[in-house]
Parts: structure tokens; sequence; C-alpha cells
């Protein structure tokens, strides 16, 4: 009971990380409708941004400054170049853009910064807490524990920024219709630009976590296709949607990772190892059988 | 001049509803196959063969299969590779298991096979579509090559699932040079592509066009959305099937389940998108041009960056490579979402009427 427990706890610190990246997606996706499947590229570039930074000197803080300097600006030229020139295309276009967006960024980070696997030093002791250790005998990571209120904190910056700022006003009321929108004097371009940078915060804080701990790697790309079922999950719309389905896959993948494998092995023999992989789609495959739009997405109704 | 059609008199329904209707197409048709056919094996070198020609062909034929279910029905897939993989190895057991069962045979069951795991993925297209439809093929992509790797049956009991093809013979004529099998793969790419063009113009290929544009407005009309999407699949993955095992038997010999990874779906899906979404001969261009540029790229690039001094290593090159194809992808959506196949169209729109454009 103890070990499901430690393996509950830890799928749900490491599903938090998976919804600080479906933050980004959630965030861009309420604003303008286009679905970014470049975050995660976004997660990277940030993290070795970062990084490369660090190495040429620049003290952290101030590196991840200027990384979240690059952000801006990244989101800023994909607003002006890609995304402005494809207003009115179907979604479907938008988002085959941002699948070429993604290709762009993943060679255009490692060529600026290098390709090697880089460690991110953020101080925090990846160890068990002692407290809890002594106590319930639980190992549970200072890390995660530290990244999910980092994740936690940033949700409810998020969130008041949506509900109680005039820009947050503005970005809710673009969401809902773009051209009401305008025609009341929101301007458009702007609260993209906005959304863009957003996205970009959160992509940085998500890749200086994810990196810390397991390296600033090109692999943290596929970090970002983890976070495609947390959305599925929770709905495409919804902040709260993104950090639920995020602690559901994350639990749940863990959990399937350890309890089936062995069940899988008594009945075929084998291994069968490496769930995790694809547990989390076909949980969300099996989920958007029973309610398309997801936990906390709106439902949709198609006009003719 | 030579490209016009005046005078060419349509005298009966069949002759209009022929699949090429222009006189000059079928001649270029013609010409163009008979010089596949015949031409190119006489002077194409075995490098040409094997590195380029074979490959083109086979991924033209997936990415008309994935053009099929995203350009003709309007299913986005990410999950195209998988399909090829489970042709690939279905291809593998049949040969393996079924005691002297014809090559073409256990082609097409192959493709039957991958057509049947296409359906049961696509059951979801149903109630979901867009974002939501590209995650669940996102689940068909990882579900299945796990499952590939895990049961030892599959790849009979090979370590990490890598089979290696049987020979190929038919009518006890070995396939085993590399012109044999360019004109095998030829062979069947042509039939293949001929029955997708036919089956675009059929009533099939009418109910994906409507379901594309507008599902609930296709519905409205009397379509069968579940009939017609469910099509699109197998067909798709009939097409994907036949392509992964001719990508096992015929260009690489040995594959593992690994190799039929997300990038190559991604492979496909640029090869769709820059050929031309919705159009047989898009998928040919959009292969020709995803399989050469890399190509192009590594002995230009190289050489450019040595005679200007520049540092470049292989790895700088690769990441150029992505560059390039990211920028093409959105450049080709803003400029010209119809894809090459679009600017091929407009070419004999102009040739029609040159040189007296009025």
């Amino acid at each position: 009971m103890q070990f499901f427990f430690e393996a509950l706890i830890g799928g749900l610190l490491s599903g938090v990380m998976y919804s600080l990246v479906a933050l980004g997606f959630v965030l861009i996706y309420k604003a303008s409708g286009v679905f970014n499947f470049a975050q995660g590229a976004m997660v990277f570039f940030a993290a070795l941004t970062v990084v490369g930074f660090v190495g040429k000197g620049v003290p952290l803080p101030i590196a991840i400054v200027l990384a979240f300097g690059a952000m801006v600006l990244l989101g800023l030229a994909t607003e002006r170049f890609v995304l402005r020139k494809l207003v009115g295309q179907p979604p479907i276009s938008l988002f085959m853009a941002t699948i070429g967006l993604t290709f762009f960024i993943e060679g255009l980070a490692p060529m600026l910064w290098g390709d090697a696997v880089q460690p991110i030093e953020l101080g925090i002791q990846d160890e068990p807490i002692p407290w809890l250790l002594e106590r319930f005998d639980i190992v549970v990571s200072r890390f995660d524990l530290v990244a999910s209120g980092i994740a936690a904190a940033l949700v409810v910056v998020l969130a008041i920024f949506f509900q109680k700022t005039r820009i947050g006003r503005a970005l809710r009321a673009v969401a809902d219709d773009h051209q009401a929108a305008l025609s009341i004097g929101i301007p458009l371009e702007r609260i993209w630009a906005i959304v863009w940078a957003v996205a970009g915060f959160v992509a940085l804080v998500a890749g200086l976590l994810w990196g810390s701990r397991n390296g600033v790697q090109f692999a943290l790309t596929f970090t970002a296709l983890k976070a495609l079922p947390v959305l599925v999950l929770g709905g495409f719309d919804s902040v709260a949607g993104a950090i639920v389905g995020g602690l559901i896959i994350g639990a749940s993948e863990k959990l399937a990772e350890i309890y089936l494998p062995p069940l899988m092995q008594a009945g075929f023999g084998g291994n069968f190892g490496g769930i995790e992989g694809w547990f989390p789609y076909v949980l969300a495959l099996l989920f958007l059988l029973v309610r398309p739009e997801g936990l906390f997405g709106e439902r949709h109704i198609d006009r003719v | 001049m030579l490209y016009r059609e005046a005078g060419q008199f349509k005298a009966s329904f069949a002759e209009d509803m022929q699949i090429f209707p222009i006189r000059q197409d079928r001649i270029a048709i013609g010409l163009l196959l008979a010089f596949a056919f015949f031409g190119i094996p006489l002077f194409a070198s075995e490098y040409w063969f094997s590195a380029i020609l074979i490959p083109f062909l086979i991924f033209a034929l997936a990415a008309l299969g994935l053009n099929i279910l995203t350009g003709y029905c309007g299913q986005l897939s990410l999950g195209t590779a998988a399909f090829m993989a489970v042709g690939a190895y279905a291809a593998y057991n049949f040969q393996l298991r079924v005691e002297g069962i014809p090559i073409l045979v256990s082609f097409v069951l192959a493709g039957f096979t991958a057509a049947a795991v296409g359906v049961l993925f696509g059951l979801p297209s149903l109630r979901i579509k867009g974002f939501y439809l590209a995650v669940a093929t996102l689940a068909a992509q990882f579900f299945i090559v796990w499952v590939l790797t895990k049961f030892p049956w599959l790849s009979n009991n090979s370590s990490s699932g890598v089979i290696s093809a049987q020979k190929i013979q038919i009518l006890g004529f070995s396939f085993d040079t590399p012109v044999s099998k360019y004109l095998l793969v030829l062979g069947i790419v042509v039939v293949m592509a001929l029955a997708a063009k036919n089956l675009a113009r059929s009533g099939t290929g009418r109910a994906w066009m409507a379901v594309r544009d507008m599902d609930v407005a296709a519905q409205v009309i009397g379509i069968p959305l579940m009939h017609t999407k469910l099509t699109a699949f197998a067909v798709s993955s009939f097409y994907c099937g036949v392509a992964g095992a001719l990508y096992a038997f015929c260009y690489l010999g040995s594959v593992e389940p690994d190799g039929f990874n997300l990038d190559l779906s991604f492979r496909i899906l640029f090869m769709v998108i820059i050929g031309g979404v919705g159009t047989v001969l898009g998928s040919f261009l959009g292969a020709a041009f995803i399989l050469l540029l890399p190509i192009f790229l590594d002995n230009t690039l190289l050489p450019t960056a040595h005679a200007l001094g520049l540092p470049f290593s292989n790895a700088t090159v690769s990441h150029i490579q992505f560059m390039v194809f990211g920028a093409l992808i959105m450049f080709f959506l803003i400029v010209e979402p119809h894809g090459l196949a679009r600017l091929w169209q407009i070419t004999k729109e102009k040739l029609r009427l040159w040189p007296f454009p009025h």
C-alpha cells in the first residue's frame, strides 16, 4: 500500500510537469484558436537558451531574463510572419503550420547553442524529504514538490491574470469571437503578441524545471507530446483542465507502468515494460469516445 | 500551342468520363510510363535505384494513402508510419507462417490487415475531429510500435523486433536485383495510383470530399458519415500497409519497429502538404521533393560552406535541414496551400492559352 502511495505521489508530481507544458497549449488555444504544436519545441528552445547563456558566463537569473526576451521575440516573430498570414484559414492548416514551426525551432535551437546534453543547476536538491520519510516512510522528492509548487503558483497567477486584469478580459473576449472583439476595439494583433509572450514564459518555466530534472536535450520536445493527451483529457480551452488532466495522466501512467506489465506477463509471457510510452494516448483515446470535449472543455455545437 | 484541347469532342458518356480526358495528357502519361518502365532501367545506376527511385515510389504510395485520408476525407492522421509497420509485419508473417503463399497475395493481405487496424483506430473519428483526432492517431502510432516491439511472436522471436524480409519470388522469377525490385514496385504503385485516381472520382470519393468540406452538411444531405469515414480509414491504411510491406521487402530488406517512428509519419505528412492536399499527382511530387531535398542540401551546403570558409559540420547540415523543412511547410501553407500539384495545374492552365493569352 505504501508503495502504491509512493507511486501515486510520484505520478501526480510528474503530472504537474505535464500540466505545465499543457498550460502553454491552452493559453494560445484559448486566445487565438491555434493549436500550437510547437509548444514542446518552445520548451526545448527556452531551456537551451538559458543553458547557452549560462555557458557563456552569464549568471543564471540574467540568463533566464535573456531567455525570456528570446522567447518573446520568437513568439512575436511567429505571430507576425506565420499566423497573421494564415488568419481565416481552417484550423487544421494552422495546426500543420505549427508542425512546420516545430521543425524550424528544433533545427534553430541546436544550431544556435549546440546539441550536447547540458544540465541546468537551479539549486534545488533532488532528494527525499526527511520529514515524510520518517513519519510515513514515503519517498517524495523535494525537487518534485518545489516544481509542483511553482506550477501551482503559475496557475494561480495566470488565473488572476485572465479573470481580473484588463488584458485578461480582452484575451477572453478575443477567444470568444475574433470579429466581435475587433469591433469593440480590442487590438487583436497586440493581444496575440501578449499571448505568445505569456506562452513563451510558461515554456521557459517548463523548460527550466524539466531541464534541471533530465538535462536539457532534444528529448524535451517529446514531453510536449505527452501534454497532448493531458489536453484531450482536460479540454483544450480550460486552464483547470490542463492541471487536472496532467494529474490524471501522470498518476495513471505511473500506476499502469507498475501494475500492468506483471499482469500482462502472466497472460502472455515476455517483457512488457514501456507502457508509459502509449498509455496516456490510449487513455485519452478511450476518454474521447465517452466525452469528446474533455472534462472541462466547452461543448461545441456545429451549425451548417 | 502544344497543349490545346480544341477539336477534341466527346461523343459518348464513356469518353466524357474517361480518366484522362485530354489527348495530350494521355500521350504524356503513356510516354512517362514507357520511360519509367523501359527507359530508366536502361541507364540508371544501382545507387539511383536503391537510394532514390525505389524509396521515392514507396513514399509516394504511402503519401497517397495519407492523402486519401487527409486530403480527400479531411481526417488528419499522425500515425501513417504505424500503419506502414502493420503492413510490413503482416506481410512478413504471412510469408513466414503460410506455406507457399505467393508474395503478391501476402502484400494484399498485409494491406487488408493494415486496413483492419486502420478502421479500429479510425473509430474515434466518428465522434471527434481535427486536433482531437490527431491525438487519437498518435495513440495508434505509439501503441502499434510498442506492440510490435514487445510481442515476440510478431517478429518470430527476433531480438528487439527486427525482421528480415524474405526473398521475393513470383512464378519462379526472383526479384533480387535493384532493377527488378524497382520494376515490381513501379508496377504495384502504378496500379494503385490509377485505382486511387479512379476511386477519388467515384461516389465514394465524392462522399469523402463532402465530408472533408463539412461533415455536418454532408450528413444532412444523406451521406452516411460512419461508413464514409471508415472507408477512408480503411483504404488509406490499405495503401499505407502495402507501402510498408514494400518498404520492408523491396527497399530496406530488414526493418525494426522503431524505424516506423513519429518522424516517418511527419515526413509523409510533409510530402502530402508540400505536394498538394487532395491530389494524386501531389503525392508523387511531394515524395520526390521531400526525398531529394536532403540529398540536395547535403551536396550543396557543405561544399558552399567550405568554399566560404564557414565552420559547417554534418550536425549543422542536419539542423539546417530541419529548419528548411519547417520553413518550407510554413511557406507552402501560407503561399500555396494546395502545394506543388496546384503549381503544375496553373502551368497547365497557362499552357492552354499560350502564346495568345486572350
